[in-house]
């Protein structure tokens, strides 16, 4: 799982500190002057969504080694309470809607999204993996598909599937004039919330007791039971953050994008564990690296006019990281192993 | 069974025929197929089976649930000997399909029999399950598994964009039907010779899977899913070896493909999609991975399920006129079926329901063993 420490004394290579911020920072501008401001900002959002749901399937996967293959699907569902708590705020809109109102609606949006998703995580890990934990590998990873299969039916089954216009918590047009772009102040705030919420995690993981013993857990589970970590409280806060994101990204995707249908998780899923893989899987700054990266080349592709072979795109991309470089671009914990 | 208690003769009949079909599975399988093949129109005869829809609706249902019995049975090959989790198998059975209606239909104006290209879709399947599985093949199997996942995906997506070769989203239709002249003549109305046709191509298949099961390849995939390291440094080459279960279980498919194809004289992309491959892996969940007769009973009863038994519920419960289960379409719940059948196995019964006596070992955890 971990912070930059863990990979970096596993993978053993020397590298400047700096080399990989001038790396991002170099790779940004290039992006920049190529596919021009508003792909780029595009971009950017999309791979904020990305990442945030890559997180979810790294922090997983480094703990317990299991593809989670529903949490895309938490996602989805994630896009559609958004849906409906954003619905019933603005029902209950009375007269002027300021700054004031709209800050304590997107409040509102996001505790009640985030929770709920956690919840549905944590139940998830409860009653479908955690009874599987000492089983053979098959079994989890199709306990997965499972469950995946079971929210996306239900969802379909409770409204259709036909797709939905998310209510505009966040007036659109509301910009900034940069030179002579327009820079909505939407993308503005959906990036920062994005960002703060991965450097939140970060900071979670170096700094509390909890991070560290999520971190002991992905080395070593019974090193670190011996140690006095409560491993099943470990695994279900691991799934409870997981899944918290991934509900924030559902809240980003219904404010930005304005629509969401019950398959929405599963094409999103599949690239955020690209973006997983790509970043080194287990490693939660590589998951975030990883986003970026994977609606960079998505975006990428659309400027190039393959808008069509997006996932194909994408998905190329995850089969030569898995077969050349299964570590990803930042090392895994588990990669030696691939 | 065994405790029921027949008359002398009868008996004596049985530990004959048990005696012979042990030594002699080939035979046991042609056998149990022909009586069952002969068995299931009979039975849809009598009620209350006779009542709930026309023989030939019956014929069909029976010809299309042994084609999803072909599908498990073949991916049972990858996911129940090799323990290789494929989630793109709907991908093999896509492929399949489209090779016999690309040449076979007005589409192109290329009309190449049935015959010869049932043997080519199978190994147009085994080659793009090589081409997949030579690159991915030597990764872990839970990447194995994502990669499968988005392969699954990506050829119903090129199957809907490459329009110039596959029509798009509309298909090819006006497949040509197979052709035996002069005997038996394949058309849409009579199921008859489809169904006949499927249940020799069951027949095939179950005995190839059988004698691969009990070869030299087929000891070498039980070994690598007991336990790879052991297997490879007993000399066992363990790429290969998975290559050749994969490159079995998508031949398999693409065989199954061309029938299907033939059979609904149309193929297009939302045919393929991941729901397929999910039902047949809840097939081969619920039969018991690694269990050939159970991955193909448990295939029948998957799709009779949701194909009749679903239906008919629906109309008992409108019948009934119970208020509020009326208004609930019970046919949409087949796709949560599916999900409930792989949670509710892999938690009660991972060996499945009725499992095979090799793999029971795998899925007996460490307090079972201690009995």
């Amino acid at each position: 799982m971990a912070a930059g420490t863990v990979s970096t004394v596993r993978t053993e290579k020397p590298r400047s500190a700096l080399a990989l911020p001038v790396i991002i920072l170099a790779f940004l501008a290039a992006m920049f002057v190529w596919m021009g401001f508003t792909q780029f900002l595009n971009a950017l959002t999309l791979g904020a969504v990305y990442a945030l749901v890559a997180l979810g399937y790294t922090m997983v996967y480094g703990i317990i080694e299991l593809i989670n293959f529903a949490h895309g699907d938490v996602f989805m569902v994630a896009t559609f309470v958004t849906m409906f708590v954003s619905g019933t705020i603005l029902n209950q809109k009375e007269g002027i809607y300021g700054i004031p109102q709209l800050i304590l609606s997107l409040v509102i949006v996001f505790a009640v999204t985030i929770s709920i998703m956690a919840i549905i995580g944590a139940v998830i890990e409860r009653f479908a993996y955690r009874p599987l934990r000492r089983a053979p590998k098959l079994a989890p990873l199709i306990t997965a598909i499972g469950v995946s299969f079971i929210l996306q039916n239900i969802i379909q089954y409770l409204v259709g599937p036909y797709t939905y216009n998310v209510p505009q918590l966040f007036p659109v047009d509301w910009a900034v004039m940069v030179g002579e772009t327009r820079v909505p102040f939407l993308n503005i705030f959906v990036i920062t919330v994005a960002v703060s919420l991965m450097a939140l995690l970060q900071l979670f993981i170096s700094r509390t007791r909890t991070g560290k013993a999520m971190r002991t857990t992905s080395m070593d589970r019974d090193a670190s039971s011996l140690m006095g970590v409560n491993i099943d409280r470990t695994i279900m806060i691991t799934f409870l953050i997981g899944s918290g994101l991934a509900g924030a990204a559902g809240v980003i995707h219904g404010l930005y994008y304005g629509n969401t249908n019950f398959q929405v998780g599963f094409q999103s899923g599949l690239k955020a564990f690209t973006a997983a893989v790509l970043g080194g899987i287990g490693n939660t700054a590589g998951a975030a690296l990883g986003g970026f990266i994977i609606a960079f080349v998505e975006v990428g592709a659309v400027v190039l006019g393959f808008s069509r072979w997006g996932g194909a795109v994408v998905f190329s991309l995850l089969v030569i990281f898995l077969v050349f470089r299964p570590t990803g671009l930042l090392g895994s914990h588990t990669g030696d192993r691939a | 069974m065994s405790r029921l208690k027949l008359p002398a003769p009868l008996a004596a009949l049985r530990a004959r025929m048990r005696r012979h079909f042990g030594a002699h599975r080939t035979q046991g399988v042609i056998f149990a197929i022909l009586v069952i093949g002969i068995a299931l129109p009979l039975l849809s005869r009598v009620p209350p089976f006779g009542q709930l829809q026309s023989i030939n609706a019956w014929t069909n249902a029976f010809t299309i649930a042994a084609i999803y019995a072909i599908l498990a049975i073949g991916l049972n090959v990858v996911i129940g000997f090799a323990g290789l989790l494929d989630l793109g198998y709907a991908a093999f059975f896509a492929l399949g399909g489209y090779t016999y209606a690309i040449v076979a239909s007005p589409f192109f104006g290329i009309h190449i029999p049935f015959w010869p290209m049932l043997i080519f879709g199978a190994i147009i399947g085994a080659i793009f399950g090589i081409l997949l599985g030579a690159p991915t093949l030597r990764l872990r199997g839970d990447y194995l598994a994502i990669v499968t996942l988005g392969f699954g995906e990506i050829v119903p997506i090129t199957l809907l964009n490459a329009d110039k070769f596959t029509a798009g989203t509309i298909g090819i239709g006006g497949i040509d039907k197979p052709q035996i002249p002069g005997i038996v003549e394949f058309t849409l109305i009579n199921p008859w010779p489809f169904y006949v046709l499927i249940m020799l191509m069951l027949m095939l298949v179950t005995v190839a899977v059988f004698r691969l099961e009990d070869s030299k390849i087929g000891r070498a995939w039980e070994a690598i899913r007991e336990d790879e390291l052991a297997a490879e440094s007993s000399g066992i080459n363990t790429v290969i070896s998975k290559l050749q279960a994969f490159a079995v279980g998508a031949a398999i498919a693409g065989f199954a493909g061309v029938f299907n194809a033939a059979k609904l004289t149309i193929v297009s992309p939302g045919q393929f999609g991941f729901v397929v491959s999910v039902s047949t892996l809840s097939a081969v969940v619920l039969g018991g991975m690694g269990n050939v007769v159970g991955v193909g009973a448990g295939a029948f009863v998957i799709y009779l399920i949701q194909s009749i038994f679903l239906k008919q519920l629906n109309i008992l419960v409108s019948q009934l006129g119970i208020p509020i289960l009326g208004d609930i379409d019970f046919l949409q719940f087949q796709y949560v079926l599916y999900g409930v059948v792989l949670v509710i196995m892999m938690l009660k019964r991972p060996q499945g329901i009725y499992p095979a006596r090799r793999r029971m070992r795998t899925f007996a955890d460490s307090k079972e063993t201690a009995k």
